[in-house]
């Protein structure tokens, strides 16, 4: 049966690889984890209340939430429509838009806010045009939006790309000549088996906007009332000496954040069942 | 429902698919297109279907042009290589779908349903996903949801071509007696000849984009009007001679070769069973060795001044007492097609 499983039974040395491997990942996420949870909830759960009540608390977890949520629904139409034309159309520059779709990824965030600025800002000739029109885009809640959408665009694209290449093209013509017109098609054929790695995309687009923070600090202005995030908040918090308070609001956004992992796993697993 | 199609041609890229193709079904026939792979056979289904756009030429549904009409509008029903079934929908769903997209109520659709799962052996299935079925029966999925919307005309993609041959087997049969009951006007592509002609009332051969022939099973076996449909049908011994008083000499065995020309060449072909081999020591072929295949043995013999020939019997044949490796043989040909050589 060699092959069929990966686990092996330990001997001595393996036990002791084992422990050592447990107790770094202990060190490394476990205990950070518990320090921020503890530190939290040192003043009890009403202070961590009184911290997310805050009125610039508040509105900064608004502000981080709502714009996560645009962001995500916008992702997951587009998103899905670059994976389509990624995997069904043939043309010239295919493999550069390809490449193009991981790009932000690999561009620090902190380099995204700058190019924002660089071309939305009231120095540049764009930014003057839209002053004109009466837009204001950099440090103003659009630019978070921008940006939030330049972070996180490849999610869904590529969460859908690997179901869309896998489907067959053959369910489409049958539903053709079963009398499907292309609505129909596509809202019972094509869109069911594609709507779970859509909703996994989002999912993981919207817990990575809740936590951005380099391309926003740079953009958003981080005026409180109005662009200041929470993660920029945190910051702020922390620089002032508030970390009590700035781990009771931590909390929130780690348990959202969690609670959307779990619920992106659960989505990944159910679909390979 | 009748089919006619009219001159069709097809390119993809600079690949002819179909060559100026025409031929007609009769409504009500079961045929065959048959063919080696690549010969254009899926893609005249496809054009009929309207899954595929013709370059030039027509098709006709009871002498109605089709041209123009999509392939939902059809009334076709399509049975694809792979099944290609819904995979997010249950057996019943996928059943239902072509009636559910027609507007049809839940009563009828569960009504429809319940007989075609009567119909195919499926009952107790209903609630299966795709992924939870065999491959015989996801086959007869495919055909019950094709069978739905009460298509005039049938056409099945290489229908039988992903299941095991046990399996296929009992489709075929299954796909005959279906056709008994329901009279649909059917054609399935094939390249395998025994699916063919055991299926199909009518079989039409095709290669290289083109119609070589169409006929009855019998009339393709013992008639074969090319020489293509000659070597395809069946195993066969080819030999090239030239024809003198209207025999062709194959080394020391004559064979009648009528029609062809004195003094030109001529391609003979002669099938496997056509011929009669019996021990005789001054005799024109020597027995090289005897191969037993299941219910039949195949014998190969080499030809005084000529090559290898080889032929079949039966397995407990008298035609076979005496034909042992090394022996002399005389072998008579019972029929053999000749074609000048071109």
């Amino acid at each position: 049966m060699k092959g069929t499983s990966v686990a092996v039974r330990p001997g001595r040395g393996g036990l002791a690889v084992r422990f050592l491997f447990i107790l770094y990942i202990a060190l490394l996420i476990v205990i950070p984890l518990l320090a921020l949870i503890s530190c939290g909830l040192r003043g009890g759960i009403l202070q961590v209340w009184a911290a997310i009540t805050a009125p610039v608390a508040l509105q900064a977890l608004t502000l981080t939430l709502w714009s996560a949520g645009a962001i995500s629904l916008i992702n997951a139409i587009m998103g899905t429509a670059t994976a389509w034309v990624l995997v069904r159309y043939r043309f010239p520059g295919r493999s550069l838009l390809s490449a193009l779709v991981d790009l932000p990824f690999a561009i620090p965030t902190l380099v995204t806010g700058i190019m924002l600025v660089i071309l939305l800002g009231p120095q540049s000739l764009t930014g003057q045009w839209l002053a004109g029109q009466g837009i204001t885009v950099t440090f103003a809640p659009p630019s978070i939006l921008l940006a939030l959408l330049f972070i996180s665009f490849p999610f869904v694209v590529r969460a859908v790309e690997p179901v869309l290449l896998e489907q067959d093209p053959g369910e489409e013509e049958a539903a053709r000549t079963l009398g499907a017109g292309s609505l129909a098609t596509f809202l019972w054929v094509l869109l069911p088996p594609l709507a779970p790695a859509i909703l996994s995309g989002t999912i993981q687009s919207f817990a990575r906007a809740l936590g951005e923070f380099g391309s926003i600090v740079i953009v958003s202005g981080n005026i409180p009332y109005r662009t200041l995030t929470a993660p920029v908040y945190l910051f702020g918090e922390v620089e002032s000496g508030r970390s009590d308070i700035a781990a009771a609001v931590s909390i929130v956004l780690l348990v959202i954040a969690l609670g959307l992992n779990l619920a992106a796993r659960g989505i990944r697993q159910t679909k390979h069942a | 429902m009748g089919i006619r199609v009219s001159h069709l041609t097809k390119h993809f890229g600079s690949f002819l698919a179909v060559d100026d193709v025409s031929l007609e079904i009769p409504s009500g026939d079961l045929v065959a297109f048959l063919g080696p792979s690549g010969g254009g056979k899926s893609t005249i289904l496809r054009i009929i279907a309207g899954l595929e756009t013709a370059d030039s030429g027509s098709v006709f549904f009871d002498e109605e042009n089709a041209d123009h009409l999509h392939a939902r509008a059809r009334g076709v029903g399509f049975v694809f290589q792979h099944y290609a079934l819904f995979r997010h929908m249950t057996v019943m769903q996928n059943i239902a779908f072509g009636l559910r997209v027609r507007g049809a109520n839940h009563t009828q659709q569960t009504a429809r349903v319940q007989e075609l799962l009567a119909l195919m052996g499926l009952r107790g299935l209903e609630e299966r996903y795709p992924s939870q079925l065999s491959g015989g029966q996801r086959q007869r999925v495919a055909l019950a949801r094709a069978l739905a919307p009460e298509p005039k005309v049938l056409l099945l993609d290489e229908p039988f071509g992903a299941v095991d041959a046990k399996v296929r087997e009992d489709l075929r049969h299954w796909l005959r007696r279906l056709h008994d009951e329901v009279h649909l006007t059917s054609i399935f592509v094939t390249h395998d000849q025994e699916e063919a002609f055991s299926v199909a009332d009518r079989v039409i051969i095709i290669n290289k984009g083109r119609v070589e022939q169409a006929g009855s099973p019998e009339e393709i076996l013992d008639q074969p009007t090319t020489e293509f449909v000659a070597r395809f049908i069946g195993e066969a011994n080819v030999y090239q001679a030239t024809v003198q008083n209207g025999i062709a000499h194959v080394g020391a065995l004559p064979v009648s070769a009528p029609g062809i020309t004195d003094g030109t060449q001529a391609t003979l072909v002669i099938r496997l069973y056509d011929l009669k081999f019996w021990r005789d020591d001054n005799g024109m072929a020597t027995v090289v060795r005897t191969m037993t295949l299941g219910d039949r043995i195949k014998v190969e013999a080499t030809i005084d001044g000529a090559g290898t020939i080889f032929s079949q019997f039966p397995r407990r044949s008298s035609l076979l007492k005496g034909i042992e490796p090394g022996v002399r043989i005389h072998i008579e040909v019972t029929m053999a097609r000749a074609y000048p050589s071109g």
